[in-house]
Protein backbone atom coordinates (compact mmCIF):
# COMPACT_ATOMS: atom_id res chain seq x y z
CA UNK A 1 0.00 0.00 0.00
CA UNK A 2 1.33 3.65 -0.54
CA UNK A 3 2.97 5.11 2.11
CA UNK A 4 5.16 8.02 2.83
CA UNK A 5 8.71 7.70 4.06
CA UNK A 6 9.96 11.23 5.06
CA UNK A 7 13.59 12.07 5.54
CA UNK A 8 15.40 14.15 7.95
CA UNK A 9 17.53 16.70 6.97
CA UNK A 10 20.97 15.14 7.34
CA UNK A 11 20.12 12.43 5.20
CA UNK A 12 18.54 14.47 2.27
CA UNK A 13 22.23 14.50 0.40
CA UNK A 14 21.76 10.80 -0.20
CA UNK A 15 18.14 11.36 -1.43
CA UNK A 16 19.01 14.00 -4.39
CA UNK A 17 17.29 16.33 -1.55
CA UNK A 18 14.26 14.35 -1.06
CA UNK A 19 12.18 15.18 2.11
CA UNK A 20 9.25 13.06 1.27
CA UNK A 21 9.30 10.11 -0.95
CA UNK A 22 6.40 7.91 -2.03
CA UNK A 23 6.31 3.62 -1.98
CA UNK A 24 4.63 0.91 -1.42
CA UNK A 25 4.89 -1.55 1.69
CA UNK A 26 3.04 -3.22 4.00
CA UNK A 27 5.51 -3.26 6.91
CA UNK A 28 8.21 -0.48 8.00
CA UNK A 29 10.90 -2.79 7.21
CA UNK A 30 9.53 -2.95 3.45
CA UNK A 31 8.84 0.55 3.08
CA UNK A 32 12.63 0.99 4.01
CA UNK A 33 13.73 -1.90 1.93
CA UNK A 34 11.68 0.17 -0.93
CA UNK A 35 13.20 3.56 0.03
CA UNK A 36 16.91 1.79 -0.09
CA UNK A 37 16.13 0.61 -3.75
CA UNK A 38 15.70 3.99 -4.49
CA UNK A 39 18.76 5.43 -2.97
CA UNK A 40 21.17 2.96 -1.81
CA UNK A 41 23.74 4.85 -0.15
CA UNK A 42 20.57 5.31 2.71
CA UNK A 43 20.70 1.72 3.69
CA UNK A 44 24.15 2.17 4.63
CA UNK A 45 23.60 4.84 6.62
CA UNK A 46 20.76 4.31 8.82
CA UNK A 47 21.30 -0.14 8.97
CA UNK A 48 23.91 -2.14 10.60
CA UNK A 49 23.76 -6.13 10.68
CA UNK A 50 20.19 -5.86 9.04
CA UNK A 51 18.85 -3.65 11.72
CA UNK A 52 18.57 -0.28 12.64
CA UNK A 53 21.41 2.11 14.18
CA UNK A 54 20.85 2.47 17.27
CA UNK A 55 20.88 6.54 16.78
CA UNK A 56 18.17 5.97 14.11
CA UNK A 57 14.17 6.66 15.71
CA UNK A 58 11.30 5.50 13.45
CA UNK A 59 7.79 6.44 14.06
CA UNK A 60 4.66 5.48 12.40
CA UNK A 61 2.25 8.27 12.98
CA UNK A 62 4.03 10.15 15.78
CA UNK A 63 4.35 6.59 17.26
CA UNK A 64 7.99 4.94 18.07
CA UNK A 65 7.91 1.76 16.32
CA UNK A 66 9.70 -0.17 19.52
CA UNK A 67 6.76 0.44 20.91
CA UNK A 68 4.69 -1.55 18.10
CA UNK A 69 6.40 -4.28 16.20
CA UNK A 70 9.70 -2.76 15.17
CA UNK A 71 10.50 -3.38 11.61
CA UNK A 72 7.47 -5.38 11.57
CA UNK A 73 5.30 -2.84 12.24
CA UNK A 74 2.09 -3.07 10.14
CA UNK A 75 1.12 0.18 8.05
CA UNK A 76 -1.94 1.32 6.53
CA UNK A 77 -3.04 3.33 3.53
CA UNK A 78 -1.45 6.48 3.54
CA UNK A 79 0.44 6.29 6.62
CA UNK A 80 3.62 8.39 7.29
CA UNK A 81 7.00 6.67 8.58
CA UNK A 82 9.08 9.45 9.56
CA UNK A 83 13.04 9.07 10.09
CA UNK A 84 14.74 10.70 13.20
CA UNK A 85 18.05 11.14 14.85
CA UNK A 86 17.87 9.87 18.24
CA UNK A 87 20.96 11.85 19.40
CA UNK A 88 18.51 14.38 21.30
CA UNK A 89 16.90 15.73 24.05
CA UNK A 90 17.58 15.77 27.73
CA UNK B 1 43.51 26.57 24.26
CA UNK B 2 40.44 26.47 21.92
CA UNK B 3 37.76 24.59 20.57
CA UNK B 4 38.94 22.67 17.24
CA UNK B 5 35.91 21.18 15.72
CA UNK B 6 32.71 18.85 16.26
CA UNK B 7 33.71 15.28 16.26
CA UNK B 8 31.52 11.91 16.26
CA UNK B 9 31.50 9.89 19.01
CA UNK B 10 30.41 7.02 17.19
CA UNK B 11 33.02 7.29 13.88
CA UNK B 12 35.47 10.59 14.34
CA UNK B 13 33.86 12.62 11.29
CA UNK B 14 34.57 15.62 12.13
CA UNK B 15 32.40 19.03 11.23
CA UNK B 16 33.14 22.64 11.57
CA UNK B 17 31.75 24.25 14.92
CA UNK B 18 28.48 25.22 13.80
CA UNK B 19 24.96 24.32 15.29
CA UNK B 20 24.82 20.47 14.37
CA UNK B 21 24.64 17.34 16.22
CA UNK B 22 24.64 14.17 14.30
CA UNK B 23 26.93 12.76 12.10
CA UNK B 24 26.03 12.33 8.23
CA UNK B 25 27.65 9.28 8.30
CA UNK B 26 26.74 6.82 10.97
CA UNK B 27 23.98 9.17 12.62
CA UNK B 28 26.15 9.05 15.75
CA UNK B 29 25.73 11.78 18.28
CA UNK B 30 28.38 15.09 17.93
CA UNK B 31 30.78 16.70 20.96
CA UNK B 32 33.22 19.01 20.96
CA UNK B 33 36.85 18.10 20.74
CA UNK B 34 39.77 20.44 21.70
CA UNK B 35 43.03 21.72 21.31
CA UNK B 36 44.58 21.87 24.53
CA UNK B 37 48.21 22.84 23.27
CA UNK B 38 50.83 22.79 26.35
CA UNK B 39 48.58 23.42 28.70
CA UNK B 40 50.64 24.01 32.43
CA UNK B 41 48.14 22.75 34.88
CA UNK B 42 49.73 25.39 37.56
CA UNK B 43 49.50 27.94 35.80
CA UNK B 44 45.90 26.61 34.42
CA UNK B 45 44.96 26.13 38.24
CA UNK B 46 45.89 29.51 39.28
CA UNK B 47 44.01 31.37 36.29
CA UNK B 48 41.09 29.05 37.36
CA UNK B 49 40.91 30.51 41.31
CA UNK B 50 41.75 34.83 40.08
CA UNK B 51 38.69 33.59 37.67
CA UNK B 52 35.19 35.05 38.16
CA UNK B 53 32.72 33.50 40.55
CA UNK B 54 30.85 30.82 38.47
CA UNK B 55 31.38 28.65 35.54
CA UNK B 56 33.17 30.86 33.71
CA UNK B 57 36.38 30.43 35.97
CA UNK B 58 36.57 27.42 33.47
CA UNK B 59 36.12 29.39 30.10
CA UNK B 60 39.36 27.94 28.79
CA UNK B 61 37.62 24.50 28.99
CA UNK B 62 34.69 24.58 26.90
CA UNK B 63 33.63 25.69 23.59
CA UNK B 64 34.84 29.00 22.81
CA UNK B 65 38.07 31.09 22.02
CA UNK B 66 36.75 34.04 24.06
CA UNK B 67 35.16 33.80 27.67
CA UNK B 68 31.58 34.89 26.73
CA UNK B 69 29.91 38.02 28.17
CA UNK B 70 26.94 36.52 30.59
CA UNK B 71 24.30 38.14 32.72
CA UNK B 72 23.14 35.80 34.59
CA UNK B 73 26.43 33.63 35.28
CA UNK B 74 25.47 30.34 37.17
CA UNK B 75 27.65 27.51 39.40
CA UNK B 76 30.74 27.77 41.61
CA UNK B 77 27.50 26.09 43.71
CA UNK B 78 28.10 25.03 47.15
CA UNK B 79 29.71 21.40 48.26
CA UNK B 80 28.63 20.39 51.55
CA UNK B 81 30.32 17.97 53.49
CA UNK B 82 26.81 15.96 55.02
CA UNK B 83 28.61 14.09 58.20
CA UNK B 84 24.75 13.64 59.38
CA UNK B 85 23.38 12.01 56.31
CA UNK B 86 27.01 9.82 56.06
CA UNK B 87 26.23 8.59 59.64
CA UNK B 88 22.91 7.67 59.23
CA UNK B 89 24.09 5.86 55.85
CA UNK B 90 27.29 4.24 58.37
CA UNK B 91 29.73 6.05 55.69
CA UNK B 92 32.30 8.34 56.40
CA UNK B 93 32.79 11.06 53.87
CA UNK B 94 29.80 12.06 51.90
CA UNK B 95 29.34 15.18 49.97
CA UNK B 96 26.25 16.86 48.54
CA UNK B 97 26.41 19.05 45.52
CA UNK B 98 23.87 21.68 45.78
CA UNK B 99 23.11 22.31 42.74
CA UNK B 100 19.72 23.96 43.53
CA UNK B 101 21.69 26.84 44.74
CA UNK B 102 21.62 28.30 40.91
CA UNK B 103 20.25 31.19 39.14
CA UNK B 104 16.97 29.23 38.03
CA UNK B 105 17.43 26.49 41.34
CA UNK B 106 18.87 23.55 39.12
CA UNK B 107 21.82 22.23 37.13
CA UNK B 108 20.26 23.45 33.62
CA UNK B 109 21.37 27.09 34.49
CA UNK B 110 24.76 25.16 33.26
CA UNK B 111 24.29 24.05 29.99
CA UNK B 112 21.93 26.39 29.24
CA UNK B 113 24.45 29.31 29.82
CA UNK B 114 26.97 27.59 27.51
CA UNK B 115 24.34 26.89 24.76
CA UNK B 116 22.96 30.46 24.58
CA UNK B 117 26.19 32.03 24.88
CA UNK B 118 26.74 29.55 21.66
CA UNK B 119 23.68 30.70 20.39
CA UNK B 120 24.58 34.76 20.12
CA UNK B 121 27.82 33.90 19.35
CA UNK B 122 26.46 31.88 16.05
CA UNK B 123 24.04 34.65 15.37
CA UNK B 124 21.00 32.94 16.28
CA UNK B 125 18.31 35.39 17.62
CA UNK B 126 15.95 32.89 18.72
CA UNK B 127 16.18 29.73 21.21
CA UNK B 128 14.01 27.18 22.17
CA UNK B 129 14.20 23.57 24.03
CA UNK B 130 12.44 20.41 25.01
CA UNK B 131 12.08 20.29 28.33
CA UNK B 132 10.68 18.26 31.43
CA UNK B 133 10.81 21.25 33.06
CA UNK B 134 14.32 22.74 34.93
CA UNK B 135 15.26 23.46 31.28
CA UNK B 136 12.22 25.66 30.94
CA UNK B 137 13.02 27.35 33.79
CA UNK B 138 16.43 28.22 32.58
CA UNK B 139 16.37 29.06 29.12
CA UNK B 140 13.01 31.60 29.49
CA UNK B 141 14.90 33.06 32.61
CA UNK B 142 18.74 33.25 30.04
CA UNK B 143 16.98 34.20 27.26
CA UNK B 144 15.24 37.14 29.22
CA UNK B 145 18.60 38.21 30.95
CA UNK B 146 20.26 37.80 26.74
CA UNK B 147 17.69 39.77 25.27
CA UNK B 148 16.36 36.56 23.21
CA UNK B 149 13.31 35.76 22.03
CA UNK B 150 12.51 32.14 23.13
CA UNK B 151 9.94 29.03 23.13
CA UNK B 152 9.82 26.49 25.45
CA UNK B 153 8.40 22.93 24.61
CA UNK B 154 6.96 21.16 27.86
CA UNK B 155 4.23 18.05 28.55
CA UNK B 156 1.23 19.93 29.30
CA UNK B 157 1.08 17.58 32.59
CA UNK B 158 4.34 19.51 34.23
CA UNK B 159 4.10 20.53 37.95
CA UNK B 160 2.59 23.78 37.78
CA UNK B 161 5.54 25.31 39.80
CA UNK B 162 7.81 24.31 37.12
CA UNK B 163 5.18 25.85 34.30
CA UNK B 164 4.72 29.31 36.39
CA UNK B 165 8.44 29.92 37.02
CA UNK B 166 8.68 29.69 33.55
CA UNK B 167 5.91 31.46 31.98
CA UNK B 168 7.14 34.33 34.77
CA UNK B 169 10.46 35.26 32.04
CA UNK B 170 8.03 36.31 29.24
CA UNK B 171 8.83 33.56 26.94
CA UNK B 172 6.22 31.47 24.77
CA UNK B 173 5.34 28.65 26.85
CA UNK B 174 4.28 25.64 24.88
CA UNK B 175 2.58 22.70 26.42
CA UNK B 176 2.79 19.68 24.56
CA UNK B 177 -0.01 17.44 25.05
CA UNK B 178 2.18 14.41 25.02
CA UNK B 179 5.24 13.09 27.14
CA UNK B 180 8.60 14.10 26.81
CA UNK B 181 9.36 12.07 24.14
CA UNK B 182 6.53 13.41 22.24
CA UNK B 183 8.05 17.05 23.08
CA UNK B 184 12.07 15.68 21.87
CA UNK B 185 10.44 14.13 18.74
CA UNK B 186 8.32 17.59 17.74
CA UNK B 187 11.47 19.67 18.46
CA UNK B 188 13.81 17.32 16.00
CA UNK B 189 11.34 17.76 13.72
CA UNK B 190 11.15 21.67 13.91
CA UNK B 191 14.77 22.08 14.57
CA UNK B 192 14.95 21.05 10.79
CA UNK B 193 12.37 23.87 9.55
CA UNK B 194 12.84 26.30 12.28
CA UNK B 195 16.03 28.93 12.10
CA UNK B 196 16.50 28.73 15.57
CA UNK B 197 18.54 27.38 18.38
CA UNK B 198 17.59 24.71 20.45
CA UNK B 199 19.58 24.10 22.85
CA UNK B 200 19.49 20.59 23.36
CA UNK B 201 18.75 19.41 19.93
CA UNK B 202 20.87 21.48 16.96
CA UNK B 203 22.90 23.24 19.76
CA UNK B 204 23.33 19.89 21.54
CA UNK B 205 27.35 19.56 21.87
CA UNK B 206 27.89 22.81 23.19
CA UNK B 207 25.06 22.50 25.48
CA UNK B 208 26.24 19.56 27.11
CA UNK B 209 29.40 20.77 27.70
CA UNK B 210 27.95 23.12 30.51
CA UNK B 211 28.03 19.92 32.82
CA UNK B 212 31.40 19.38 32.52
CA UNK B 213 31.81 22.27 35.13
CA UNK B 214 29.96 20.59 38.10
CA UNK B 215 32.99 17.81 37.62
CA UNK B 216 35.42 20.51 37.55
CA UNK B 217 33.89 22.59 40.93
CA UNK B 218 33.85 19.02 42.41
CA UNK B 219 37.86 18.64 42.45
CA UNK B 220 38.03 22.47 42.83
CA UNK B 221 36.07 22.44 46.04
CA UNK B 222 37.49 19.03 47.21
CA UNK B 223 40.87 20.87 47.14
CA UNK B 224 41.99 19.96 43.75
CA UNK B 225 41.47 15.81 44.23
CA UNK B 226 38.89 13.49 42.73
CA UNK B 227 36.00 11.44 44.51
CA UNK B 228 36.38 7.90 45.07
CA UNK B 229 32.72 7.91 43.93
CA UNK B 230 30.03 10.03 42.40
CA UNK B 231 26.33 9.53 42.61
CA UNK B 232 23.74 10.94 40.12
CA UNK B 233 20.64 11.09 38.22
CA UNK B 234 20.18 9.86 35.01
CA UNK B 235 17.70 11.23 32.51
CA UNK B 236 19.10 11.44 28.81
CA UNK B 237 22.32 10.59 30.90
CA UNK B 238 23.86 13.72 29.36
CA UNK B 239 24.78 15.26 32.70
CA UNK B 240 25.92 11.54 33.81
CA UNK B 241 28.23 11.34 31.08
CA UNK B 242 29.42 14.60 30.96
CA UNK B 243 30.46 14.75 34.82
CA UNK B 244 32.70 11.61 33.17
CA UNK B 245 34.10 13.72 30.47
CA UNK B 246 34.57 16.31 32.96
CA UNK B 247 36.62 14.47 35.40
CA UNK B 248 38.59 12.64 32.93
CA UNK B 249 39.60 15.74 30.50
CA UNK B 250 41.25 16.95 34.15
CA UNK B 251 42.67 13.93 34.39
CA UNK B 252 44.26 13.41 31.05
CA UNK B 253 45.39 17.44 31.15
CA UNK B 254 47.61 16.72 34.76
CA UNK B 255 44.82 19.21 36.32
CA UNK B 256 44.01 16.45 39.21
CA UNK B 257 45.81 13.12 39.98
CA UNK B 258 44.08 9.78 40.14
CA UNK B 259 41.71 7.94 38.89
CA UNK B 260 38.01 8.26 37.41
CA UNK B 261 35.52 7.95 40.00
CA UNK B 262 33.07 5.12 40.60
CA UNK B 263 29.84 6.08 38.51
CA UNK B 264 26.20 5.38 40.06
CA UNK B 265 23.37 6.12 38.13
CA UNK B 266 19.93 6.38 39.56
CA UNK B 267 16.49 6.79 37.76
CA UNK B 268 12.99 6.50 38.93
CA UNK B 269 11.31 2.73 38.61
CA UNK B 270 8.41 4.66 36.56
CA UNK B 271 11.07 5.85 33.82
CA UNK B 272 14.32 3.50 33.97
CA UNK B 273 15.41 2.54 30.71
CA UNK B 274 18.88 3.20 31.72
CA UNK B 275 18.68 1.09 34.69
CA UNK B 276 16.86 -1.61 33.61
CA UNK B 277 20.00 -1.73 30.70
CA UNK B 278 22.68 -2.27 33.09
CA UNK B 279 20.80 -5.10 35.37
CA UNK B 280 19.56 -7.03 31.79
CA UNK B 281 23.27 -6.57 30.82
CA UNK B 282 22.44 -4.90 27.28
CA UNK B 283 23.81 -1.97 25.90
CA UNK B 284 21.17 -0.31 24.09
CA UNK B 285 17.87 0.70 25.76
CA UNK B 286 14.61 0.16 25.51
CA UNK B 287 12.38 2.89 25.48
CA UNK B 288 9.74 3.05 28.03
CA UNK B 289 6.47 5.45 28.70
CA UNK B 290 7.09 7.19 31.51
CA UNK B 291 4.96 6.99 35.09
CA UNK B 292 6.61 8.36 37.74
CA UNK B 293 6.13 11.60 40.41
CA UNK B 294 9.91 12.38 38.88
CA UNK B 295 9.27 14.36 36.01
CA UNK B 296 12.65 15.72 35.82
CA UNK B 297 13.89 12.59 35.07
CA UNK B 298 11.12 10.77 32.92
CA UNK B 299 12.23 10.24 29.81
CA UNK B 300 11.56 6.94 28.05
CA UNK B 301 14.20 7.38 25.16
CA UNK B 302 17.31 8.79 26.54
CA UNK B 303 19.48 9.75 23.77
CA UNK B 304 23.08 9.47 25.83
CA UNK B 305 21.80 6.41 27.68
CA UNK B 306 24.48 3.41 26.02
CA UNK B 307 27.11 6.00 27.02
CA UNK B 308 26.15 5.96 30.58
CA UNK B 309 25.58 2.43 30.57
CA UNK B 310 29.93 2.26 29.56
CA UNK B 311 30.28 4.77 31.47
CA UNK B 312 28.90 2.81 34.62
CA UNK B 313 30.12 -0.39 34.00
CA UNK B 314 33.88 0.73 33.05
CA UNK B 315 34.26 2.77 36.08
CA UNK B 316 32.90 -0.17 38.65
CA UNK B 317 29.62 1.17 39.37
CA UNK B 318 25.75 0.55 38.49
CA UNK B 319 22.74 1.69 37.48
CA UNK B 320 20.10 1.41 40.06
CA UNK B 321 16.27 2.27 40.21
CA UNK B 322 13.92 3.35 43.26
CA UNK B 323 10.27 3.30 43.75
CA UNK B 324 8.01 6.65 43.58
CA UNK B 325 7.85 5.58 47.59
CA UNK B 326 11.55 5.56 48.29
CA UNK B 327 11.65 9.09 46.12
CA UNK B 328 9.89 10.87 49.10
CA UNK B 329 11.91 9.20 51.80
CA UNK B 330 15.03 10.21 50.05
CA UNK B 331 14.15 13.73 49.75
CA UNK B 332 12.80 13.76 53.38
CA UNK B 333 16.65 12.04 54.39
CA UNK B 334 18.07 14.52 52.65
CA UNK B 335 16.34 17.67 54.24
CA UNK B 336 16.38 15.87 57.36
CA UNK B 337 20.08 15.58 58.07
CA UNK B 338 21.40 18.49 55.58
CA UNK B 339 18.82 20.86 55.68
CA UNK B 340 18.68 20.43 51.97
CA UNK B 341 14.92 20.50 50.37
CA UNK B 342 15.46 18.73 46.98
CA UNK B 343 12.59 18.26 44.37
CA UNK B 344 12.41 14.70 43.07
CA UNK B 345 15.09 13.91 41.44
CA UNK B 346 17.24 14.99 44.25
CA UNK B 347 15.22 12.35 45.79
CA UNK B 348 16.34 9.31 43.67
CA UNK B 349 20.01 10.49 44.19
CA UNK B 350 19.99 9.93 47.69
CA UNK B 351 17.50 6.96 47.33
CA UNK B 352 19.99 5.25 45.03
CA UNK B 353 22.61 6.74 47.84
CA UNK B 354 21.01 4.74 50.52
CA UNK B 355 20.39 1.84 48.60
CA UNK B 356 23.90 1.04 47.71
CA UNK B 357 25.12 1.65 51.13
CA UNK B 358 22.78 -0.76 52.73
CA UNK B 359 23.46 -3.74 49.70
CA UNK B 360 27.24 -2.81 51.04
CA UNK B 361 28.51 -1.88 47.58
CA UNK B 362 30.55 1.52 49.24
CA UNK B 363 33.54 0.87 51.29
CA UNK B 364 32.45 3.11 54.15
CA UNK B 365 36.32 5.13 53.93
CA UNK B 366 35.02 6.00 50.24
CA UNK B 367 34.82 9.48 49.90
CA UNK B 368 31.21 9.90 47.97
CA UNK B 369 30.04 13.38 45.85
CA UNK B 370 26.06 12.75 45.48
CA UNK B 371 24.76 15.51 42.99
CA UNK B 372 21.80 16.96 43.71
CA UNK B 373 20.43 18.82 40.86
CA UNK B 374 17.29 20.27 41.56
CA UNK B 375 15.09 22.50 43.90
CA UNK B 376 12.36 21.04 46.52
CA UNK B 377 10.03 24.34 45.90
CA UNK B 378 9.77 23.03 42.30
CA UNK B 379 7.93 19.48 42.79
CA UNK B 380 6.00 20.58 46.03
CA UNK B 381 3.33 17.80 45.24
CA UNK B 382 5.86 15.08 46.35
CA UNK B 383 6.14 16.10 50.01
CA UNK B 384 2.19 17.17 50.40
CA UNK B 385 1.08 14.64 53.24
CA UNK B 386 4.18 13.66 53.96
CA UNK B 387 4.46 15.54 57.43
CA UNK B 388 1.60 16.66 60.46
CA UNK B 389 1.13 20.52 61.11
CA UNK B 390 -0.45 20.96 64.52
CA UNK B 391 -2.90 23.60 64.31
CA UNK B 392 -3.89 25.57 67.83
CA UNK B 393 -5.76 28.32 68.87
CA UNK B 394 -3.48 31.37 69.69
CA UNK B 395 -3.48 30.81 73.91
CA UNK B 396 -0.68 29.17 75.76
CA UNK B 397 -3.34 26.48 76.65
CA UNK B 398 -3.34 25.92 73.12
CA UNK B 399 0.01 25.35 72.47
CA UNK B 400 0.45 23.43 75.98
CA UNK B 401 -2.47 20.96 74.50
CA UNK B 402 -0.59 20.33 71.62
CA UNK B 403 2.46 19.06 73.13
CA UNK B 404 -0.46 16.16 74.84
CA UNK B 405 0.26 12.82 73.23
CA UNK B 406 -2.85 11.94 71.61
CA UNK B 407 -5.06 10.19 73.25
CA UNK B 408 -3.42 10.23 76.79
CA UNK B 409 -5.93 10.39 79.57
CA UNK B 410 -6.58 13.83 81.07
Amino acid sequence: MPVTVKIPAQLRAVTDGEGEIEVEGSTVGEALDAVFDEHDDLRERITEDGGLRRFVNVYVSGEDIRFRDGLETELSDGDEVTILPAVAGG
Amino acid sequence: MAPEALICRECEATYPLEARYVCESCFGPLDVSYDFGDLDPGEARRKIQAGSRGIWRYADFLPFAERPRDPLEPGLTPLIRADRLAATLGLESVWIKNDAANPTHSFKDRVVAVALAKAKELGFETVACASTGNLANAVAAHAAASGLESYVFVPSDLEEQKLLATGVYGTKLVGVNGNYDDVNRLCTQLCETKPWAFVNVNLRPYYSQGSKTLAFETVEQLGWSLPDRIVGPIASGSLFTKLGSGFSEWIDLGMVKGTLPTFNGSQPEGCSPVATAFAEGRDVCKPQRPDTIAKSLAIGDPADGPYALDLARGTGGAIDSVSDDEIRDGIRLLAESTGIFTETAGGVTIAVLSKLARRGDIDPAERVVAYITGEGLKTLDATRDEFHMYEIEPTIEGFESMLEPVGAAG
